[in-house]
């Protein structure tokens, strides 16, 4: 069974969120996306500074089985990326919601993050995948 | 042990040395002094005898469609007839040089041509350009096609590719070597695209969708016509991906499915020897509009005889792909199997490929394997998942992969598409007989006994190769590429 906090916002696209009292969001690949992918060999991170649209491609995490695209959950700048991970892919595999947090972003309208999934959303979802 | 290790300085089997050799002093004696190399050459010093053992081992310890079944989905890891190899080498194709004169290159460039008709006649397309090296190359020539019409007439707000989540890498990775951005189309749970969502995807930014018709999921869109129309109502362009071409072969073509460019896996369909990478041959096929943008050369027939047409006749030519006629050898050998062949052989490949996966498919999900898309009918391939054995047994995809190599059969494609979670992607070809297909069965059963068992037995295979068990995560993150003598061992 994958881990599933009931703190962090989630997207279809199974990356976690956890919007900070700064204002700032914190993103990573889900438990279940890490299980999914297997063993992460290479990460590339998005740029501070970028200003990326909701759902559109801001980063890679590729594993021994395949390379993966990272989603922007919503509308937003990027204000940081976890260099650790650059040496350390396998934080990921490890750590997911802690030390494998992949970036940093300001979103545009934090009010967006509305529109994200809850955990038991989350949940259902990967649910009904299953079957 | 590489070659490089085996080496001792000045290492010669003095015996069998040649009286000739050396007779003349060493050749760098005769060479200026400003040409010739202050430091030794590091090659390895071994005698002949040295040098056959070790490549003979080598090549014993491949895993080849000669010496093993080979059921790699996608990859169409047929038999290749022995015949196209040897009349692609006849003297007269190997001697010629790619700057020959065309009154000297007829032969070559008659069978060209005639490969350029039959490409033609089997994929109902209006004109063929044979130069892309390779499968990747044919898309992203496609592609380049793509972008060269629009802008020639103007149309340049087409910004956005449209393929489906089911696509091979390469889809995506060519249409963004041409400038597209990518936008990805969900499959329904039959295995059809989403038509809804393409329906809302598409519109005045959409330069064109890439398709693979059968699909990579080994079924068969079935809404491909209503597809087609979409696309070219809202002004983009429809592009086959050929690498499933083996299943519908004289059966239906990409054109007439309302493609408008294509491109053609030689290497697959038409049997020519691959695997490691190569060699390839990528020919594109264009509906007629899209003709002026073919690369070059191109062969044309005038009169009794045949000439190149390059940039000069093909001014609109999205340019060359290489120096001269792509991967020439593999095109001659694709050329005598489809002459082989002919007609109504193409329409038996269709056939029997589709007919061996299905029986497969049939034999499998009997024994209790789950098939991802059972109700559909197979195409050329199918997709068995083993989500519940590993949910259950702990036991995945890569390790019966692994273990089917002790079994003396190459694993299927695994992990691909990524939809499926935990699944094998299986195409047996329609060169191989049903006691080899049975074989496989027997193999895939008694893998799940062993995983039943002793799980961990199957997750440490392979146990009966050279090499054993690879460190994926090492061998991506710290590749060790080539020798030096100065490295530590």
């Amino acid at each position: 069974m994958s881990n599933i906090p009931t703190e962090l916002k989630y997207t279809k696209t199974d990356e976690w969120v956890l919007l900070g009292e700064d204002g700032v969001a914190t993103v990573g690949i889900t438990d279940f996306a890490q299980q999914q992918l297997g063993d992460m060999v290479y990460v590339e991170l998005p740029e501070a500074g970028a200003t990326i649209d909701a759902e559109s491609e801001c980063g890679v995490v590729e594993s021994v089985k395949t390379a993966s695209d990272l989603y922007m959950p919503v509308a937003g700048e990027i204000t940081a990326a976890n260099a650790l991970l650059a040496d350390q892919p396998e934080k990921i595999n490890a750590d997911p919601y802690g030390d494998g947090w992949i970036y940093k972003f300001r979103p545009a309208d934090a009010g967006d993050l509305d529109t994200l999934l809850d955990a038991a959303a989350y949940q259902s979802k990967l649910d009904a995948d299953d079957h | 042990m590489l070659i490089f290790e085996q080496s001792r300085p000045g290492r010669k089997n003095r015996a069998q040395l040649s009286s000739q050799a050396d007779s003349a002093g060493p050749v760098a004696d005769r060479l200026p002094a400003r040409l010739v190399r202050r430091r030794r050459l590091r090659w390895p010093e071994v005698s002949e005898g040295q040098v056959v053992r070790h490549y003979t081992r080598l090549s014993q310890q491949n895993f080849s469609i000669d010496t093993h079944f080979y059921p790699l989905g996608s990859c169409t890891m047929k038999h290749n007839p022995r015949a196209s190899n040897k009349l692609a080498m006849l003297p007269g194709f190997l001697a010629r040089h790619p700057l020959a004169p065309e009154p000297m290159s007829q032969g070559f460039m008659a069978c060209l041509y005639d490969l350029q008709e039959i490409l033609k006649a089997v994929t109902g397309m209006e004109a063929i350009s044979l130069t892309p090296a390779a499968g990747a190359q044919g898309e992203f020539a496609g592609m380049a096609m793509i972008k060269a019409y629009h802008e020639s007439r103007g149309d340049s707000a087409r910004t956005e590719v449209l393929a489906p989540d089911a696509a091979h890498g390469t889809n995506p990775a060519s249409a963004v070597m041409c400038g597209y951005r990518i936008r990805e189309i969900p499959t329904r749970a039959d295995g059809d695209i989403d038509f809804d969502a393409l329906q809302q995807a598409i519109g005045p930014q959409t330069a064109g969708l890439m398709l693979t018709n059968p699909s990579t999921l080994g079924v068969f869109e079935r809404d491909i016509e209503k597809i087609a129309t979409m696309v070219h109502e809202a002004g983009g362009l429809l592009y086959y991906d050929g690498a499933n071409l083996n299943a519908i072969l004289g059966k239906v073509r990409p054109g007439d499915m309302g493609f408008d460019v294509i491109h053609i896996n030689l290497h697959k369909t038409f049997s020519t020897p691959h695997g490691g990478g190569g060699p390839g041959a990528g020919p594109v096929g264009v509906a007629a509009r899209l003709a002026p943008f073919l690369p070059v050369p191109v062969v044309a027939k005038q009169g009794d005889s045949y000439a190149w047409m390059t940039e000069t006749e093909l001014p609109q030519s999205i340019g060359r792909l290489s120096a001269f006629m792509g991967n020439a050898g593999v095109l001659l050998r694709a050329y005598v199997y489809a002459r082989m062949i002919g007609r109504e052989g193409l329409e038996r490949i269709a056939d029997y490929s589709v007919l061996n996966a299905n029986y497969l498919m049939a034999r499998l999900k009997k024994e209790g394997f789950d098939i991802a898309f059972s109700d559909r009918r197979a195409t050329h391939e199918f997709i068995l998942t083993l989500k519940r054995q590993a949910k259950e047994l702990g036991v995945n995809a890569m390790d019966f992969a692994k273990r089917l190599l002790d079994y003396g059969m190459h694993a299927p494609t695994t992990y691909f598409p990524l939809l499926v979670p935990e699944c094998l992607l299986i195409e047996p070809t329609e060169t191989e007989d049903k006691q080899t297909l049975d074989r496989f069965v027997e193999a895939m059963c008694s893998i799940l006994q062993e995983a039943q068992r002793n799980p961990d037995y199957v997750k440490a295979a392979p146990h009966t190769l050279p090499v054993k068990r690879l460190d994926d995560v090492r061998a991506a993150r710290q590749p060790d590429l080539a020798w030096s003598a100065d490295r530590d061992s």
